[in-house]
């Protein structure tokens, strides 16, 4: 894989690791968070961006506390709202917006959009529409790492809509049976579109579902991003153990609807209110500068670089050119 | 001493499996059972649990972790017990190996065997003929091998590729078909047809099991004087149009037979092919012979009467041998 880029959270030299892991997780949280302003409530609303959009925000503490703990032989099946896993794991942000505006630029050249994207040279397999078929396929990696002798965990991310689907108990049911390394990660932010949870399952949480598996699941709070990278600590713990899959439950909201043209009126407006003083960026921040990580001034420079950031991806992205349709029968097989 | 179709899919996972270290297998019962038909029985005790992997009945897993494995840089070869429940990984197949390429440029080297076919008595969910499921997806390629040798030669080919393959293995091949394989190491090229025997007057046009079929009502229309042509299509997608269109130009009548049912079949694909590229050679209609528009039925006469034999292809190709 590529290199994941060394990110500079202690200029000084003077952190303590604490601190060094908070300003790495901010830094990742507020790039996905400003991304996703600029993908939904610009480039979508200006017809940059034509087709579907689905974002996560408020949900960023679990693909930032999750994919920091992954190394080079780990391999990443993201979910719709883990577009942090793809920085971290060395994605150009301007790629990105390039894929969510159908450019050459993307990492799909412009044949799928949103976070339909995926590059084995950076450990990440792309999605499909129908979320849990991840799943499966997750099992597969465990198994192809297993038998290469690798030590990497497939981390699989879905949301707790997808465990309603027979391929995510399939998948599951192969892992745990073959004790495979999988990581089971679920962001449940209580809607599956329209749906709320209780229609979804019988059960009160997506963990009840473990011990069905003989598998050890663990429920965090899915808003607090150190919380999650501890809980994810111990569950890479157990899988790289040998122990076989373990799933980490991540409590969270969806703060939007479905995708950007759901506007979720079905959705009771106090759970927004209740969800909103719970959001991931302002519960890290208000957390290191009551531990003395850093103070109002640094944390406002650090937003402002990440918009800086962003603007330059913008602009690379605006500037990549759209696909030649001449390319249109290009790659349906390997080329000799 | 001659080779049956089973055993020369046997031979090609064999040398494969020697070959590449890459190379392994799962499925249901395909282990320490060998197989519901032991295409892969001794395979375990050789080969050990790490290749040959016994799955939970869940197909959705089995071609799920094939993908898994594929985009890791393995060869999986999985086993459907029986084609028909292919549909249980479905999705697995048509919207996540097919599409990997093209959008994100992931190759997914696997294969999916697939045993096919009726004339087993094996009524609906163990007889269905399910391959234009997968033709209609660009990204899939899709085997049909009719005899011994394009048996092994293909599912060597198949290991090899590196884009997914569904290998359709007829099930009423298994045992009955049998012939004598060269020593060497030889491969099948994915994507020809081959032409099984020639003639002037008439061509048919068909894979799988209906070969023999076709080859047989050959025989007796020589009989009365026909001449006819045999193409195997062998590689269902993609399609050899040029070998198929260049026998019509040369004989101008063409029946076209499969055991798969009428609508939507390959008949279909492959009339308006000709149509579209030799229109002007064609002396007379083209004429299909396929299992009616029905589900597979068990009983032997209504088997029977479902699936098309000698009798029927000889009777619609006299017809348009005299047109």
């Amino acid at each position: 894989m590529s290199a994941i880029p060394a990110l500079k959270t202690d200029p000084t030299g003077e952190r303590t690791p604490e601190a060094v892991l908070a300003h790495q997780c901010l830094y990742y949280m507020l790039l996905m968070r400003e991304m996703e302003d600029r993908i939904e409530r610009k480039l979508y609303r200006q017809g940059k961006i034509v087709g579907g959009v689905y974002v996560g925000r408020g949900q960023e503490a679990i693909p930032v506390g999750t994919a920091l703990l992954s190394g080079p032989d780990d391999v990443m099946l993201p979910s719709h709202r883990d577009l942090a896993v793809f920085l971290i794991r060395g994605v150009a942000p301007g790629r990105i917006l390039a894929q969510y505006m159908g450019r050459a630029g993307g990492l799909t050249r412009g044949r799928d959009g949103n976070m339909h994207m995926g590059d084995m040279k950076c450990g990440i397999v792309s999605i499909i529409s129908a979320l849990a078929a991840t799943v499966p396929v997750a099992a597969g990696i465990g198994l192809a790492l297993r038998y290469q002798g690798s030590s990497g965990v497939a981390f699989s991310y879905f949301g707790d809509g997808a465990t309603s689907r027979g391929d995510w108990h399939e998948g599951v049911n192969l892992a745990t049976v073959r004790k495979l390394p999988v990581l089971f990660i679920c962001n449940n932010n209580q809607y599956a579109y329209s749906t709320p949870l209780a229609l979804q399952m019988a059960c009160a949480n997506v963990a009840d579902r473990g011990p069905a598996y003989n598998m050890p699941a663990e429920m965090v709070d899915g808003n607090d991003v150190l919380a999650v990278h501890q809980a994810t600590r111990r569950a890479l713990d157990h899988v790289r153990a040998g122990k076989g899959p373990y799933l980490l439950e991540c409590k969270t909201f969806r703060m939007t609807g479905h995708s950007a043209h759901d506007a979720a009126h079905y959705v009771p407006k106090d759970l927004f209110e209740e969800w909103g003083k719970q959001d991931p960026i302002i519960r890290l921040e208000s957390r290191m500068v009551r531990e003395g990580w850093a103070d109002r001034a640094e944390l406002d420079e650090r937003r402002a670089a990440v918009r800086r950031e962003v603007d330059e991806a913008v602009a690379w992205a605006d500037a990549s050119p759209l696909p030649d349709p001449a390319t249109l029968l290009d790659d349906v097989y390997e080329s000799r | 001493m001659p080779t049956t179709y089973l055993e020369a899919i046997r031979e090609g996972l064999w040398e494969e499996m020697e070959r590449d270290p890459n190379v392994f297998l799962l499925g249901e019962d395909i282990g320490v059972y060998g197989g519901a038909f032991k295409v892969t029985a001794g395979f375990i005790e050789h080969f050990g649990e790490k290749r040959v992997v016994d799955t939970p009945i869940s197909e959705a897993a089995i071609t799920g972790a094939a993908i898994g494995a594929g985009l890791m840089g393995l060869r999986p070869v999985a086993e459907m017990q029986f084609a028909d429940f292919i549909t249980c990984g479905f999705d697995q197949i048509v919207n996540f190996a097919a599409k990997c390429r093209y959008r994100w440029g992931a190759a997914v080297p696997m294969v999916v065997r697939a045993p096919s076919g009726g004339g087993i008595h094996g009524g609906p969910f163990h007889s269905q003929n399910p391959e234009m499921w997968f033709v209609r997806t660009p990204g899939l390629k899709v085997v049909a091998p009719a005899t011994a040798y394009d048996a092994k030669g293909l599912i060597k080919s198949a290991i090899r590729d590196n884009d997914p393959v569904i290998f359709f293995e007829h099930k009423a091949l298994y045992r009955k078909i049998k012939e004598d394989l060269p020593a060497g190491e030889f491969t099948v090229p994915i994507g020809q047809a081959r032409v099984v025997r020639e003639g002037r007057d008439l061509t048919i046009v068909t894979y799988g099991a209906m070969v023999w079929v076709a080859l047989e009502a050959a025989e007796k229309l020589a009989d009365e004087g026909a001449s006819v042509e045999v193409v195997d299509l062998r590689t269902l997608l993609p399609l050899d149009r040029e070998t198929v269109c260049r026998s019509v130009r040369k004989t101008g009548k063409v029946l076209l037979l499969h055991e798969d049912t009428r609508t939507g079949g390959m008949a279909g694909e492959l009339a308006a092919s000709i149509t579209e590229s030799v229109w002007e050679f064609l002396d007379g209609p083209i004429v299909r012979v396929t299992a009616p528009d029905t589900p597979v039925p068990y009983s032997p006469p209504l088997e029977e009467a479902f699936l098309p034999d000698c009798g029927k292809v000889v009777e619609k190709a006299r017809w348009l041998w005299r047109y």
